[in-house]
């Protein structure tokens, strides 16, 4: 097993903490709602969620903002609980694209 | 979400020895890697909350586990210390610790 890809504490090649505030676009604040929202209906917790962030492909984490793995991780949950398929998050996002084009 | 509770209960109380267990194991662990066999103290008691572990899997996180806050020397986790008293506090639970000397 070993320490999992979250799990950076402490390792020399960890780098720095950034500090700096930085300002938050629409589909961060998004993202909260949305979890902030499906967490009030009691259809997933925290510790879920980190779950589902922890047992991702650790090459994909890495590539991840924090709120790119806040939404895998929502989807993960969702598709899990049997909420959403797959294919029907793949279907949308097929229709947001052609609407809006590639994110 | 787990609410604080009395502790009556609660196998350490504060300025006790414990030593943080070195477990290996898959699943989801609230305890960080860089913690896992060092000896601290409980400086705190936080109360009774519902198991993470087990919450993490969409199960019901009983039985309630306690949650201490547990000091460490920054030596004894490190290596070494900008200050001698300087410390690292850590959330910890119960079943992750043994009593130490």
């Amino acid at each position: 097993m070993s320490r999992g890809h979250h799990d950076v504490g402490g390792l020399p090649d960890a780098g720095a903490i950034e500090q700096s505030e930085h300002q938050l676009s629409d589909w961060e604040i998004l993202a909260d709602a949305v979890n902030q929202a499906l967490g009030a209906r009691g259809i997933k917790r925290t510790d879920e969620m980190r779950r589902a962030r922890e047992e991702m492909d650790s090459e994909t984490y890495r590539d991840m903002t924090y709120y790119e793995r806040w939404i895998a991780s929502i989807e993960t949950i969702l598709i899990e609980k049997k909420i959403l398929t797959k294919d029907e998050i793949d279907r949308r996002l097929a229709e947001f694209e052609k609407e809006w084009g590639e994110p | 979400m787990g609410r604080a509770v009395s502790s009556p209960a609660s196998k350490f109380k504060p300025g006790d020895r414990v030593r943080v267990k070195f477990e290996d194991r898959p699943g989801h662990i609230r305890t960080p890697w860089y913690i896992r066999g060092k000896t601290g103290w409980i400086e705190r008691i936080h109360g009774d909350f519902l198991n993470p572990e087990s919450l993490a899997y969409g199960r019901d996180g009983l039985p309630k586990r306690t949650l201490y806050l547990v000091a460490f020397n920054q030596a004894d986790v490190w290596g070494r210390s900008a200050g001698p008293s300087d410390k690292v506090l850590v959330d910890i639970y119960e079943h992750w610790l043994d009593p130490a000397r």
